[in-house]
């Protein structure tokens, strides 16, 4: 799998150029980092790799192909703010199943307790209501994730915790990972190369 | 000298569960902790362990199904609810967590403007964007147009113009980069140097370690331990308790550790 990104230029509305010429190549099992300073563009872009927004040029391809919109999108963002990710008025059962059903073993490893589905967001702390962004975009068919500033809002502990869940089961299922970040630390922990924005 | 001090402090919200039964769900539970002028005391710990709900019990603004007992002073005086209202903002100001605290309706100009109290408003505002790197339009933008780190910094500025003498940053530095951080931290140091008491609450135990002067390790809602900056070295060995040491070695840069149960 390569998910491949050429001369994108993204501007908003009648805007300036937000960034232009922008290329990226991520191949399967690769974790590559994003890093640069904040407001050049580092969450737009990865909103355009995963189909959020429309790149005003260049084009984003799979495997050299167009990727198909019409069903589950194979690249899978998590957003900073979970608690802006998740509906609030839907109990985390029906969040976490929208897109898939994942079984006991992996909400273990991800750290989520049974009695946690049946509360509203409104009910679980930033860390608590993250795993679930994160095994909601973990379903079988995702082949990229992108981690847009993933963990910044969580403590080390838990932060230490999610990574070692997420780069486990991309290895086991051959996923590519994005990483934005600004802790140069965790780049260098996580990431085999970086792109500076 | 400590200007702020919290005694016993505990809080629970109250919550229907079905019907009109009702539970009361403790979040704080006897927490004391001092803030003295002219040092910066960091506030680490886990996510959900109560830190903003310290932070808004200072200011008086929880929700308000909130309960609180215990007791927090003032320059020796009682704060009452009448108080804080009088002092917050003024003498005691606030960053907040999250950027949706800006009014999503007025221009970020004038918000900052209209927290500064002693100097002409529109100077004071026009320095201190300076100061951030945020362009002069900026202060014709409402808060949609922002990225994320703009408008952190112009959350921090708000409370920089406002000339208190208690600052409560809650924190201020996810998302951005690492000039920007390393200057907004520096602000915090200066602003304590001038003899301000600065609670700064973060994840980033590395930043806050450069310039805090002391660290409070909170747990479930209580501090677990108030540990000197030196402390927090090697293996961590020299810290007390052990979900301290867990916090330490799970960082990037040191162990990337997490030990079952300790969440």
């Amino acid at each position: 799998m390569l998910l491949e990104a050429k001369n994108i230029g993204f501007k908003y509305g009648a805007g300036d150029w937000l960034f232009r010429h922008v290329d990226l190549q991520v191949e399967a099992l690769e974790v590559v980092g994003i890093t640069g300073p904040s407001g050049v563009g580092k969450t737009t872009f990865s909103r355009i790799l995963a189909d959020y927004e429309l790149p005003n040029e260049g084009t984003v391809t799979m495997d050299g192909k167009p990727i198909m919109t019409s069903s589950y999108h194979p690249v899978q963002l998590v957003f900073q703010h979970p608690e802006k990710a998740v509906n609030p008025r839907w109990k985390l059962r029906r969040t976490l199943n929208e897109g898939w059903q994942p079984n006991d073993d992996f909400l273990d490893k991800l750290g989520i307790k049974q009695e946690w589905l049946n509360r509203w967001p409104n009910e679980l702390s930033g860390g608590e209501l993250q795993r679930f962004c994160v095994a909601r975009a973990l379903g079988p068919k995702t082949k990229f994730l992108i981690a847009d500033e993933m963990t910044t809002m969580l403590d080390a502990v838990t932060q230490a915790q999610i990574w070692h869940a997420v780069l486990d089961i991309a290895k086991e299922r051959n996923m590519g990972v994005l990483v934005i970040s600004h802790d140069q630390h965790l780049i260098n922990r996580v990431c085999t190369r970086v792109l500076e924005f | 000298m400590s200007i702020l001090k919290v005694n016993n402090l505990s809080v629970s919200f109250k919550q229907y569960t079905s019907g009109l039964r009702q539970t009361t769900h403790q979040v704080i539970s006897n927490l004391n902790i001092e803030l003295v002028s002219g040092e910066i005391l960091a506030v680490v710990g886990a996510s959900g362990s109560g830190k903003s709900l310290l932070a808004h019990a200072i200011l008086g603004i929880l929700p308000l199904n909130a309960e609180t007992s215990g007791q927090i002073t003032y320059d020796g005086e009682v704060l009452t609810s009448k108080r804080q209202e009088q002092l917050r903002g003024k003498e005691i100001a606030l960053v907040p967590q999250s950027v949706s605290y800006l009014n999503p309706l007025m221009r970020v100009g004038s918000q900052v403007r209209s927290s500064v109290r002693k100097r002409n408003a529109k100077q004071a505002q026009e320095e201190v964007f300076q100061r951030y790197h945020l362009k002069k339009e900026v202060g014709n933008m409402y808060p949609f147009q922002l990225s994320g780190g703009m408008a952190r910094r112009v959350l921090v500025s708000t409370a920089m113009v406002s000339g208190a003498s208690v600052i409560i940053a809650d924190e201020p530095t996810p998302g951005l980069d690492k000039v920007v951080i390393e200057e907004a931290l520096n602000n915090f140091r200066e602003f304590a140097d001038q003899g301000c008491a600065v609670m700064l609450i973060s994840h980033d135990i590395e930043s806050a370690l450069k310039i805090a002067d002391k660290v409070a390790v909170f747990y479930e809602g209580t501090v677990l331990e108030v540990a000197p900056v030196e402390d927090f070295e090697g293996k961590g060995d020299r810290l007390r308790h052990p979900y301290t040491q867990a916090l330490w070695r799970a960082l990037p840069q040191n162990d990337f550790t997490w030990i079952e149960g300790s969440i």
